[in-house]
């Protein structure tokens, strides 16, 4: 299959760690991945922010940039879920139906990264090996936009030596919501500290999720804190090997999100 | 559109939103309460859920009546109306909190009585009612236990169910010792902060009014427009004593409460209390229609109150916030709402429905803060009886919000520039390589990699979390590094 990465600003820029593991995984997989230069971020921020308008551009570019390939993949349950949730409806509120039409089209074929795992390529173990303790947190996006349900902890549970324990209220909001963490900085402060008070509870060592952000928020507190616990992208734990393990290769435990380990 | 007038009514706050929570963070006994109190109700309320197989049915069907009212609203009113004067009542038109207020006043005064009993009621909170008729020199008192509670208290309501959510019962039993005797019959000697005590105080302290009071002020929970029955429901059995002893009832009712036929609420009185008090079914249902000669009230008046309510239906993405049966299930699963509690918003709509609700009925002018009040993180869309998509509307309230700036002159502040910046960076593809090229200067700024102070805007998130320092290659260019041209 061929499949579009798109690597979300975030990753891009920040966490490029994810987008590499996204890709070294579905290659392993046998997939074929490309990756449009002409792509830049799915605009939610803006969104959500308030300033739809700005982000028309970035709907047209997505749409533009992901016109040829069978399925897009996005490491990010809350960019999936904009795409999918938001981009049609944005063109459409410019009065742009073309656009709308090809948002729409795109939209169908973009997923988050454990839903392109099960349900598009049928695959609950992807032969991944981590020898860790970890805990998932299921963001807010991928829960109730995206609707991945058990997904995510289906992959964990097949990856081999991973010790999967379950994170109390885990549920609950982590406080991060994007510009909420800027614009509600002690209402976020407060919720992150739930949040991190329940992840230690697990004793993992690491903290697990399928957003970038989230566990930049998460991954700053706990770095803050000193906690030891680290934060590490889903997609790092599924592209990790029993061979980059034995070979001691970098990438093979991920590389802490929130603070560089 | 005509909104919510400022200066009369409880819709806006003093102070904006993330100062007001502040205020509310720094309080760790309200803190505690809150999180106590909710936590509670969410898990009764998921279990009654859990029980009714066809739940996601009865949420669409709730949605879709509702809907349908609003479609048809000036058609059903005008039935109402006719319905209800047709049975002996009477029925008050009122534009905004200013004409409601002066209506009940002169109902009241035209009664000659100088006290009423209050069902507890939003509507009357919203326009300020009780104050309204303090300055007319009639005394208000609500029968509610919690809004009694926050009555006494001098206080506000914090929650749409439980007025006193953030007060504990020794901060109860205090206030009662210490008020209850300066307005009535006095708590009795001895009281302890027993529940049970508690309430039997308040019984015996709320029973001189019942007996005496001739007037009666209520909301409305429903009102069917075919046969112009008006709908309470309630846990405690107060507001029917209210509804049945006094010889006037005056009931003011936001003209979004409309269900059309009398069949339509079997959907809401199955929504409502399973959604609301984590109940099968509320204890107390009272239902009437005009007045009935020789029982009940003999006199009943209807005031039908839209304060910014045909503003709020004139807008299509935002219009399903008048669906809103006030169960307050969208407060118990906020995490924001839990943290802060409802005072942090500044007006008796708190939570997600107040972040949606209150910028609307005032204008998204007055209460720019709220709908940024809220991570999205979707809990509410999930809990709410009649699936209002509260997250989606609180974006697009973003949005107006924004807009609203941009009518006084081009956008202002370190926000907007910040915006406008990333979205002319993101949108050509060598502009974006070099901004995501110069992020690199953000490790100047790291040490051990992690940025633990750094300049304004941002210097509000390092001060409870480090920022991760950006790595020495961006995604894009390992790519290019990677696999040369192919992209
Ligand atoms: S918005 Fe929905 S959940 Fe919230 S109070 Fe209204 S009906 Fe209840």
């Amino acid at each position: 299959m061929r499949i579009g990465l798109e690597a979300t600003c975030l990753v891009d820029g920040m966490f490029p760690q994810v987008g590499r593991a996204t890709v070294r995984l579905l290659e392993r997989l046998g997939h074929e991945v490309v990756f449009p230069l002409e792509q830049s971020c799915c605009g939610q921020m803006h969104i959500n922010t308030g300033y739809g308008r700005f982000a028309l551009p970035l709907v047209r570019r997505y749409a533009d940039a992901f016109a040829d390939v069978d399925a897009v993949v996005v490491p990010s349950g809350s960019c999936a879920g904009s795409v999918r949730h938001q981009h049609a409806a944005l063109a459409r509120a410019a009065g742009d139906e073309g656009l709308a039409r090809a948002a729409k089209e795109v939209a169908a074929r973009t997923y988050e990264l454990s839903e392109l795992l099960v349900d598009v390529l049928g695959l609950a173990d992807v032969g991944a090996y981590y020898p860790h303790r970890v805990t998932y947190h299921p963001t807010c996006h991928s829960l109730r936009v995206l609707r991945v349900g058990e997904k995510p902890l289906r992959l964990l549970r097949n990856v081999e030596a991973l010790d999967l324990v379950e994170l109390p209220e885990a549920e609950s909001c982590c406080g991060f919501g994007g510009t909420f963490a800027l614009k509600n900085p002690d209402v976020s402060a407060a919720m992150l500290a739930d949040k991190m008070r329940h992840v230690l509870s697990t004793r993992a060592d690491v903290c697990t999720a399928g957003d970038s952000s989230c566990l930049m928020h998460i991954g700053g507190g706990l770095g803050r804190l000193s906690t030891g616990v680290r934060t590490v992208h889903l997609a790092e734990i599924l592209a990790s090997t029993k061979d980059d393990a034995e070979s001691g290769a970098t990438h093979a435990t991920g590389t802490a999100q929130g603070v560089a380990s | 559109m005509p909104t919510a007038p400022r200066g009369v009514g409880n819709l806006r706050g003093e102070e904006g939103f993330p100062a007001a929570a502040r205020t509310a963070l720094a309080d760790p006994q309200l803190r505690r309460n809150l999180g106590h109190a909710t936590r509670t109700i969410r898990a009764k309320r998921a279990s009654v859920v859990a029980e009714v197989p066809d739940w996601q049915e009865l949420r669409a069907a709730g949605a879709a009546i509702k809907d349908d009212v609003l479609a048809r609203l000036p058609e059903l009113l005008v039935q109402l109306e006719e319905q209800v004067t047709a049975r002996g009542g009477t029925v008050h038109w009122a534009r905004d909190a200013a004409e409601a207020n002066a209506i009940v006043t002169r109902l009241v005064q035209a009664t000659g009585a100088d006290e009423v009993v209050k069902v507890k009621s939003m509507a009357t909170q919203e326009i300020g009612l009780n104050e309204a008729l303090e300055a007319a020199g009639i005394a208000a008192w609500e029968t509610d236990l919690a809004e009694l509670i926050v009555q006494l208290g001098h206080d506000k309501p914090s929650h749409i169910l439980v007025p006193a959510i953030h007060r504990n019962r020794a901060e109860i039993r205090e206030i009662f010792l210490r008020e209850m005797g300066k307005v009535g019959r006095p708590a009795p000697e001895g009281l302890t902060d027993e529940p049970r005590a508690l309430a039997e105080a308040a019984r015996l302290h709320l029973r001189r009014k019942f007996l005496s009071a001739r007037v009666a002020v209520s909301g409305a929970n429903f009102a069917v427009a075919d046969s112009g029955t008006l709908a309470v429901v309630e846990s405690e059995g107060n507001g029917r004593m209210c509804l049945t002893l006094p010889q006037t009832l005056i009931t003011v009712m936001g003209i979004e409460k409309l269900v059309p036929t009398w069949q339509d609420l079997e959907v809401f009185l199955q929504l409502l209390p399973r959604s609301s008090t984590g109940e099968r079914m509320n204890p107390y249902t009272s239902l009437w229609t005009g007045v009935t000669p020789g029982d009940g009230p003999q006199e009943f008046h209807l005031v039908l109150l839209d304060n910014g309510r045909t503003a709020t239906l004139a807008d299509p993405e935002g219009r399903a916030a008048l669906r809103c049966i006030r169960c307050s299930a969208c407060l118990n699963v906020c995490p924001v709402y839990e943290r802060t509690g409802g005072h942090a918003y500044g007006s008796v709509y708190p939570g997600p429905i107040g972040a949606v609700l209150s910028p609307q009925l005032t204008g998204v002018e007055d209460n720019a803060t709220l709908p940024y009040a809220s991570t999205l993180c979707g809990a509410c869309f999930d809990a709410c009886p009649v699936a209002i998509d509260i997250p989606t509307m609180l974006v697009h309230l973003r949005n107006r919000v924004t807009e609203a700036k941009e009518a006084h002159g081009p956008l202002p502040g370190a926000e907007a520039t910040a915006m406008r910046a990333a979205a002319f960076a993101m949108s050509d593809r060598r502009r974006w390589t070099l901004a995501l090229r110069s992020a690199k200067l953000g490790r100047l700024l790291g040490r051990d990699g992690r940025i633990a102070a750094v300049p304004p805007p941002l210097t509000r998130w390092t001060r409870t979390r480090d920022l991760p320092v950006p790595p020495p290659e961006s995604f894009r260019d390992w790519w290019v590094r990677e696999h040369g041209g192919r992209s």
